[in-house]
C-alpha cells in the first residue's frame, strides 16, 4: 500500500502532498521536511529507494523516488509494493502529467494543484494503484475535463491565465537555469533503472 | 457549440442559474482566478520563512473574511478552497474552511463539488467529526445518474470514511459491483477494500463478490480485486488455495501476451499485474507442494519472457525470483532463479544492484552458496559511496556470520554505525551486532570490547534488552568458571580504564552497566583496588552529567562495595553529601547505606560477594515486626489489611454488580519492579511493605515471568530457526560447496597470479575473511557434525542437561496423565458401571477376563493407542497432530445373544441417560441402529450391527471416518478410541453384535457427523461395505454440573463470558420451578437453586468446561443469562433454551 505521496522542488518547497494514511498536521509537514533532507543528501547517480525515516514507520516502509530537473516526486510505500513497480509508477504519473499539461512545468504543478491531485486520483486511489494504463488515465480525465470546458465558455479559461503566469519572471526560478529547464523533461527510462 | 450547451443542461442542471446567480458582477472574477497566482508570486518572491508566515496569516484572514460571508457565491468558494489547499500544504492551519470544503461538496454544481470533496479529502482524517455531515452527500451522489459524480463519491469513500457509517453506503456500494461502465467497477471494488481493511467484519458477507469481481471481463476490475486477495491471502493462505489454478491461468494469459496492447507497458503486458499475481502465487505455494507444482509452469515462463532490457522487466524478474524461493523448492526453477539473482547483483546499475542484494538477503539461508559465489560484488557494496547499498550489504553480512569472520564482519557494522546518525539505523544495528557478539565472540578482550562500543555508540536509544542480557551473561556464566572469571575481570578492568579518560561522556546505560559490573566484580582485583573502585563510581556520582536512575545505579554499587573496602573515608564522605540530597530516592539510598554501614556484620551477609545469582533467604512474614505490630494495636491502630481485602470491602459497599473479577485485582507493590539488582537485594530490609507477604524476595535479577526471547547464543526464535533451515538443506549442496569453495579459491589463486593493484589485494584478503567457514562450516553441519563449531558463550551444558530432562520428564508426565489417569477414573467408572447392572447379565457377556482385571486396565489402553494409530485408523489421525488425541478408554465391545438381550442391556445402562435407539442403515444382510448413552464423562455412541441374514458372516468391523469432511466445522475434533476387539466377528447367523465409542469433544462445535462404515464378508461372496452416520450435536456434550449455591457465586465471578436475553414464556410454564424443570429434563441442567424469582443452573461441556445460567421471572419473560469460561458455550445454550422454552 502507499503510504504517502509527496512532491517537492529542489528547495524543498511542497508541490503535492498526499497522505494515505492518517498523520497529523505537525507530523505530515515533518515528514516533508524529513524526506526532503534524506532526498536532497543523495547524488542523482545513486539508487532510487531509501528505507523510511524514523516518523513513517522505520525500515518497513521504503521511500521510492525520482527527480526530475526542479522536483522530487517521491512515494512512500510498505513492504507489499514492489520497488521498481512503483518506479516505474511515477514514470507513469509523471508522463500523465505530462500530457495532460502540455510539457508539464513545475509550475503547473503549483497554479494547477487541484488538477495535480485529480490526475492522482486516477492512478491511485486510497492507497491503493487504481490504474496503470496512461491513456485510460488521460481519457477519464479528458472526460472531466470536457464539463470545464463547458464551463469555461462562461468564465475566465484558467489556461489562458496561466500562461499568461508562465511567462512573468518569477524569482524563486533559479537565475542560472534557462527557462527550457524549467519543464520536467520526461526522459528515457533507461537512465532510471 | 449547441451540443456542448446541451450536454451541459443535462449533465449539470443549474448550472447556468449558478452562474447567472454568482457570476454576476463580471469584475469580480478576474481577480479571484488569479489570486492564487497572486498569492504565489507574493510568496516566492519573499526572502525568509518570517516574511512567508506573516504573508500567509494575511492570507487566511481575508480568505477567512471572504469564505464566511454571505455574499461570498459558490463559485467563488471553489477558488478559495483551492487556495486553502494550497495554504495547509505548506503546513498551515485553515481548519475554519473545513466547513464549508463539505458545503461545497454538498451544494456545488459538478466542478464546485469536485473541489469540495478533493478540499475535504485533503483537510479531513477518518475520525473527524465533521466528516458525518458529508455521509448524506455521499450516499446522495452514488445514487447519480451522473457517472462522475458516481466516481467522485467512490474515490472520497476509498479516502476518508468514517468506519461507523459504512453500513449506511455499503449496499449502495455493492449494487455497483454490477455497474455497467468498468470505471466504476473498478472503484467500487477498491472501494470494498478499504472498507475490508479498516473494518473486515462489515464486508465479510460479500466475499463471494469479491470472487466475482475476480472473474470480471474487464481486466482493470479484475486487477483491483487482486488487492483485496493479496490483502486476504497475506492474512490467511489456507484459505483461498482453491483460486491457485484462477491465479496461474490468469498469469499465463497476461505472460501469454492475451490482454490487449492497451494494456502494455514499454511493450511488456500488464506488468503490474503480473507483479501482484507473483506475489500472490509466492503466498499461496509457501510450504506447500501440491499447491507449488501448479505454479511451476507460469513461473518458468515468466522467467523466460522477461527478457527485455527494461526496468520493468526487472521488476517482474525479481518477484519470480523472490515467488520462486518463497514456494515449495523446485530445483530447476532455483537453478534459473540463481542466474537472475546473479544478473541483478552485476548489474552496473544501482537500483538492480540493490534489488540483488536484498534478493541475496533473503535467499542466504536457503543457499550460502551464492554468497560465496557474489563475494567480490559484496565487498565492492561494501565500501559502495551509497549509504543504502551499504546497509543492505551489512544485512546479508550479518546473515552469514559465524565464528570464523565474526570479527570482521562487526568491524564493518561498527565502521558504517560511527557514520549514521539516524536514530532507527542505529538501534537496529547495534541489535544486529550484540547478537552477533553474544553468538560468535572469538575471545573475551574482543567481545568487552565490542560490547563497549556497543553502549558508547548505542548511548541511550538501545533496546534495554542488550544491556539486561549482557550483565545476565556476566553473572550466570557458562561452562568454566576460570573462563567466567577471566571474563569478568576483564570487563571490570577495562570499565576502570574507561573511567580513567578525562571529559568523556558515557551514555547513561552504558555507565549503569559500569556501575553493576564495578559493584559485583572489583573483588576480582587486588584488595587495595577497591578504594580506587569507590572513589571513581563516587566522582561519577557527583558528575552534573548523571541521571538520578544512573545515580542510583551507582550507589548501590558503592553499597556493595563498601564491606569489602579496608578505609570508608569516601563512603562517609558520600553518605553525608546524600543525606541531604532533594533527591528523595537518593536520599533513601544513603540513609540505607548509613544504617547498613554501621554495622558491618549485617551488611556482609546482606552483600555477600558474587552472590547475585543466587537466592537469598529472608524472613518475608516479617516476623520480627511481630512486637511493633503489637504495641501499635494495643494502642488502638486497625489492624492491617491486605489490599486485595480492602478493595473486596471497598467493592461490597458500592452498589451494583461487580463485573471485575476479584481474584485478579490483587497487586503486589514494594520493590519487585525495581530494575537494579542492587535495589531488589536491600528491598527486603527496608520495604516493611506487607502487602509482599508471601512473595520471596531474592537477590538476584527476576527472571519469572519474562519471555524468555533473548538468550546466550541470541535471539532465540530466530536460532530455531536457523537450526531449522540448516537440517532441512538439501544433501546434495554439499558437494556444490565444496566446488565453490574450490572455485573460490582457484579464483584467488589466479587472480593473485595476476599483476594486482593493492586494491584488489585487500579487497581478496577481506573477502577471504569476510567468506571463511561460509560453505566449510555447512558442510561440517551437512555431516551432521554441527556441535563440533564451538561457539565462545555456550550455555552453560549444565542448564542444557537438566532443560533436556525437564523436558524429558514433562513428556514422562504427559504420557502418563495420557495412559492412566483419565482411564483409570474412567474405567473404573466403567467397571461400576457395569457392576450396577448386576453380576447375572455380566456373566453373559463374554467380556474378556483381563479387561476386568484391574491391574492390567492402566497399561491397556497405551496398548491401544498404538494400536489405533498405527493400524486400524490411520485415516483419522492422518491429518491430525496425534498429540492431541487423548485416548480415553474406552469401551468394551459387548457383544449379546438377542436383539432383546441388547435392548434390555441398554435399558439398564446404570443410570446414565440415553436417546432412543434408531436404526440408522440396513441392507439385504445386515442392519445397524445406533443410540447415545450420555455418561457422565463422556458420550457413549452405540451401535448394533445385527445379521439379518440365514448366512453367517464371516468377519465383520466397523470402523469411523475422520470427521474432515464437514467443511466449516473446523472446530471439529473428537476423540474416539475403540477396542481391538471390534473385528471380532459376528459369525453366527441372525446375531448382534454391539459397538460402543467413547466420544469426546476437543473443542466446542455446534453439530456435526460421526461417519463409519461396516465392514463384512459374508461366506460366499467378497468384502461389502455399509455406510452410515450419526448425528452430534453440541448439547449431546453437556451434562448438568452438581455445585452448592456458594461455589455457584464464586464461579459466576470467574467467567469472562457471558450472554443475556429475555424469552417470553407461555403461560403454562409461567411458574420458575416448572421451567427450571424442564430444561433440566431436556437440556441435562443442574438445577443448583432457586431463590424466590430468580434461578440457579449450572452444567459442564465434557469434559470440564462449566457453564453457569442464571434466570429471573417477571411476568412471563424469563431473563436468562449465561455465563462461561468458553466463548461459544452461552449463545449455544440460550439458543437450545430459547427453543425449550418457546417449543413447549
Amino acid at each position: 500500500m502507499i503510504q504517502a505521496i509527496l512532491v517537492f522542488n529542489n528547495h524543498g518547497k511542497p508541490r503535492l502532498v498526499r497522505f494515505y494514511q492518517r498523520f497529523p498536521e505537525e507530523i505530515q509537514q515533518q515528514i516533508v521536511r524529513e524526506t526532503f533532507h534524506l532526498v536532497l543528501k543523495r547524488d542523482d547517480n545513486i539508487c532510487n529507494f531509501l528505507e523510511g525515516g524514523s516518523l513513517i514507520g522505520g525500515s518497513d516502509y521504503k521511500l521510492i523516488y525520482r527527480h526530475y530537473a526542479t522536483l522530487y516526486f517521491v512515494f512512500c510505500v510498505d513492504s507489499s509494493e514492489s520497488e521498481l513497480g512503483i518506479l516505474d509508477l511515477i514514470q507513469v504519473f509523471v508522463e500523465t502529467l505530462d500530457k495532460c499539461f502540455e510539457n508539464v512545468c513545475e509550475l503547473d504543478l503549483i497554479f494547477h494543484m487541484d488538477k495535480v491531485h485529480y490526475i492522482l486520483q486516477e492512478v491511485v486511489m486510497g492507497g491503493m494503484v487504481l490504474e496503470t494504463n496512461m491513456n485510460e488515465i488521460v481519457a477519464q480525465i479528458e472526460a472531466q475535463n470536457r464539463l470545464e470546458k463547458a464551463e469555461g465558455g462562461l468564465s475566465a479559461a484558467p489556461a489562458r491565465a496561466v500562461s499568461a503566469v508562465k511567462n512573468i519572471n518569477l524569482p524563486e526560478i533559479p537565475r542560472n537555469i534557462n527557462i527550457g529547464d524549467l519543464n520536467i523533461k520526461v526522459p528515457n527510462l533507461s537512465q532510471f533503472v | 457549440m449547441s451540443d456542448i450547451v446541451e450536454k451541459t443542461l443535462t449533465a449539470l442542471p443549474g448550472l447556468f442559474l449558478q452562474n447567472q446567480a454568482g457570476g454576476g458582477p463580471a469584475a469580480a472574477k478576474a481577480p479571484f482566478s488569479s489570486r492564487l497566482g497572486g498569492l504565489v508570486r507574493s510568496i516566492t518572491a519573499l526572502t525568509s520563512k518570517h516574511e512567508e508566515e506573516k504573508l500567509i496569516q494575511q492570507e487566511l484572514s481575508s480568505l477567512k473574511a471572504t469564505v464566511s460571508a454571505p455574499t461570498t457565491t459558490l463559485k467563488m468558494m471553489k477558488e478559495c478552497m483551492v487556495r486553502l489547499m494550497y495554504c495547509e500544504m505548506l503546513g498551515y492551519d485553515a481548519s475554519f474552511g473545513y466547513i464549508h470544503a463539505i458545503k461545497l461538496a454538498q451544494q456545488g454544481n459538478l466542478l464546485e463539488k469536485r473541489v469540495g470533496y478533493l478540499a475535504v479529502s485533503l483537510f479531513l482524517h477518518e475520525s473527524h467529526e465533521l466528516l458525518l455531515l458529508l455521509v448524506n452527500t455521499v450516499v446522495k451522489d452514488l445514487q447519480s445518474t451522473n457517472l462522475i459524480e458516481v466516481c467522485m463519491a467512490l474515490t472520497i469513500v476509498s479516502q476518508i470514511f468514517p468506519r461507523e457509517m459504512i453500513p449506511a453506503v455499503l449496499p449502495l456500494i455493492e449494487d455497483k459491483l454490477q455497474h455497467s461502465k468498468e470505471i466504476i467497477r473498478r472503484k467500487a471494488v477498491l472501494a470494498l477494500y478499504k472498507f475490508h481493511l479498516i473494518a473486515p467484519n462489515q464486508v465479510q458477507h460479500i466475499h463471494v463478490k469479491f470472487r466475482k469481481a475476480l472473474c470480471d471481463r474487464d481486466v482493470g476490475v479484475m486487477a483491483a480485486s487482486l488487492h483485496i486477495y493479496f490483502r486476504m491471502i497475506k492474512e490467511n493462505s489456507s484459505g483461498y488455495k482453491d483460486l491457485t489454478g484462477s491465479f496461474v491461468t490468469i498469469l499465463k494469459q497476461v505472460v501469454g501476451g492475451k490482454l490487449p496492447v492497451d494494456f502494455n507497458y514499454h511493450s511488456v503486458p500488464a506488468p503490474w499485474l503480473q507483479i501482484q499475481l507473483l506475489r500472490i502465487l509466492g503466498l499461496l505455494g509457501k510450504d506447500d507442494q501440491r499447491t507449488s507444482e501448479l505454479m511451476y509452469d507460469v513461473l518458468d515462463e515468466s522467467l523466460r519472457r522477461a527478457e527485455l532490457n527494461h526496468n520493468v522487466t526487472y521488476a517482474i524478474l525479481f518477484e519470480c525470483v523472490h515467488t520462486v524461493y518463497s514456494i515449495y523448492p523446485k530445483s530447476e526453477l532455483l537453478e534459473k532463479a540463481a542466474k537472475c539473482i546473479g544478473k541483478f547483483v552485476l548489474s552496473p546499475k544501482i537500483n538492480l544492484k540493490y534489488l540483488g542484494l536484498k534478493a541475496l538477503t533473503y535467499v542466504i539461508q536457503q543457499d550460502p552458496t551464492l554468497a560465496l559465489q557474489h563475494q567480490m560484488t559484496i565487498i565492492e557494496c561494501l565500501d559502495h559511496p551509497d549509504p543504502i547499498i551499504k546497509r543492505e550489504t551489512l544485512e546479508l553480512l550479518y546473515r552469514i556470520t559465524n565464528t570464523q569472520n565474526v570479527t570482521v564482519i562487526v568491524q564493518k557494522m561498527l565502521d558504517y554505525l560511527h557514520q549514521s546518525k539516524e536514530e532507527y539505523i542505529i538501534v537496529n544495528l547495534v541489535g544486529k551486532i550484540a547478537e552477533l557478539a553474544e553468538k560468535y565472540a572469538p575471545d573475551n578482550a574482543w567481545f568487552i570490547q565490542t560490547m563497549n562500543a556497543v553502549f558508547s555508540v548505542g548511548g541511550d536509544v538501545i533496546h534495554p534488552d542488550i544491556p539486561n542480557n549482557f550483565l545476565r551473561l556476566l553473572a550466570e556464566g557458562f561452562d568454566d568458571e576460570a573462563e567466567d572469571q577471566q571474563l569478568r575481570l576483564y570487563a571490570v578492568q577495562s570499565y576502570l580504564t574507561l573511567l580513567d579518560v578525562e571529559n568523556v561522556f558515557y551514555p547513561q546505560r552504558f555507565l549503569q552497566v559500569m556501575s553493576w559490573v564495578l559493584g559485583e566484580y572489583s573483588y576480582l582485583l587486588d584488595k587495595e583496588m577497591t578504594e580506587e573502585v569507590i572513589t571513581k563510581l563516587y566522582r561519577l556520582l557527583m558528575s552534573d552529567s548523571i541521571s538520578s536512575e544512573t545515580k542510583a545505579w551507582l550507589i548501590a554499587a558503592v553499597t556493595k562495595l563498601t564491606p569489602q573496602a579496608h578505609s570508608s573515608n569516601i563512603v562517609e564522605k558520600l553518605i553525608q553529601e546524600f543525606t541531604v540530597s532533594l533527591d528523595t530516592c537518593m536520599r533513601q539510598h544513603a540513609f540505607e547505606l548509613k544504617h547498613l554501614h554501621e554495622n558491618m556484620e549485617l551488611m556482609k551477609s546482606l552483600l555477600p560477594v558474587d552472590k547475585s545469582c543466587e537466592d537469598m533467604m529472608v524472613d518475608a512474614s516479617l516476623s520480627f515486626l511481630d512486637g511493633f505490630v503489637a504495641e501499635g494495636l494495643s494502642q488502638g491502630a486497625a489492624p492491617y489489611k491486605p489490599h486485595h481485602q480492602r478493595q473486596e470491602e471497598k467493592l461490597s459497599q458500592e452498589k451494583g454488580l461487580n463485573f471485575e473479577p476479584y481474584g485478579l485485582s490483587f497487586s503486589s507493590s514494594g520493590f519487585t519492579g525495581r530494575q537494579s539488582p542492587a535495589g531488589i537485594s536491600l528491598g527486603s530490609d527496608v520495604s516493611g511493605n506487607s502487602a509482599d507477604t508471601g512473595l520471596k524476595e531474592t537477590s538476584s535479577l527476576k527472571l519469572e515471568g519474562i519471555k524468555k526471547l533473548w538468550g546466550k547464543e541470541g535471539y532465540l526464535p530466530k536460532k530455531e530457526n536457523k537450526t531449522g533451515d540448516e537440517t532441512e538443506a538439501p544433501v546434495p549442496q554439499e558437494t556444490t560447496i565444496m566446488e565453490n569453495v574450490d572455485q573460490a579459491v582457484t579464483k584467488k589463486d589466479q587472480s593473485q597470479v595476476l599483476t594486482q593493484t593493492k586494491e584488489e589485494k585487500e579487497k581478496q584478503l577481506l573477502a577471504s575473511s569476510l567468506f571463511v567457514g561460509l560453505g566449510s562450516e555447512s558442510s561440517v553441519n551437512l555431516l551432521g557434525k554441527a556441535d563440533t563449531v564451538s561457539h565462545k558463550f555456550r550455555r552453560k551444558s549444565k542448564v542444557k542437561e537438566s532443560k533436556s530432562e525437564e523436558t524429558t520428564s514433562g513428556y514422562n508426565v504427559t504420557c502418563s496423565s495420557f495412559s492412566s489417569l483419565p482411564n483409570v477414573a474412567y474405567e473404573e467408572d466403567y467397571l461400576n458401571t457395569l457392576q450396577d447392572r448386576g453380576d447375572k447379565e455380566l456373566k453373559k457377556f463374554s467380556l474378556s477376563s483381563e479387561l476386568l482385571d484391574p491391574e492390567s486396565l492402566t497399561e491397556l489402553p497405551l496398548v491401544e493407542k498404538l494400536s489405533n494409530c498405527s493400524l486400524s485408523t490411520p485415516s483419522l489421525f492422518a491429518d491430525n497432530n496425534m498429540e492431541i488425541f487423548h485416548p480415553s478408554p474406552c469401551t468394551t465391545v459387548s457383544f449379546a445373544k438377542e436383539i432383546s438381550l441388547a435392548s434390555s442391556l441398554l435399558d439398564e445402562t446404570a443410570e446414565s441417560l440415553n436417546s432412543d435407539c434408531m436404526e440408522i442403515c440396513d441392507n439385504e444382510t445386515i442392519s445397524v441402529s445406533s443410540h447415545k448413552i450420555y455418561k457422565d464423562d463422556c458420550l457413549l455412541v452405540v451401535w448394533l450391527v445385527t445379521n439379518k441374514s440365514s448366512t453367517e458372516l464371516k468377519s465383520a468391523n466397523l470402523e469411523i471416518f475422520p470427521t474432515e469432511n464437514f467443511k466449516g466445522l473446523l472446530l471439529w475434533f473428537l476423540e474416539i478410541t475403540e477396542q481391538p476387539e471390534c473385528c471380532l466377528s459376528i459369525t453366527e447367523a441372525e446375531n448382534t453384535k454391539i459397538f460402543q465409542y467413547s466420544v469426546q469433544m476437543e473443542k466446542p462445535f455446534m453439530q456435526g457427523n460421526l461417519c463409519g462404515f461396516v465392514n463384512y464378508q459374508t461366506v460366499d461372496t467378497l468384502s461389502a461395505q455399509l455406510e452410515f452416520s450419526v448425528n452430534l450435536s453440541l448439547l449431546d456434550f453437556i451434562r448438568p454440573l452438581k455445585i452448592s449455591t456458594e461455589d455457584f457465586g464464586k464461579l459466576w465471578l470467574t467467567f469472562a463470558n457471558d450472554v443475556k436475553q429475555n424469552v417470553k414464556m407461555s403461560d403454562s410454564q409461567a411458574a420458575l420451578p416448572s421451567t427450571l424443570e424442564t430444561l433440566e429434563q431436556k437440556l441435562r441442567l443442574h438445577v443448583v437453586d432457586i431463590i424466590g424469582n430468580e434461578g440457579l443452573l449450572a452444567c459442564q461441556l465434557l469434559p470440564s468446561t462449566p457453564c453457569l445460567v442464571h434466570c429471573r421471572v417477571y411476568a412471563d419473560i424469563l431473563a436468562l443469562w449465561f455465563r462461561s469460561s468458553c466463548s461459544t458455550l452461552p449463545d449455544y445454550l440460550l439458543y437450545q433454551c430459547q427453543k425449550v422454552i418457546e417449543g413447549s
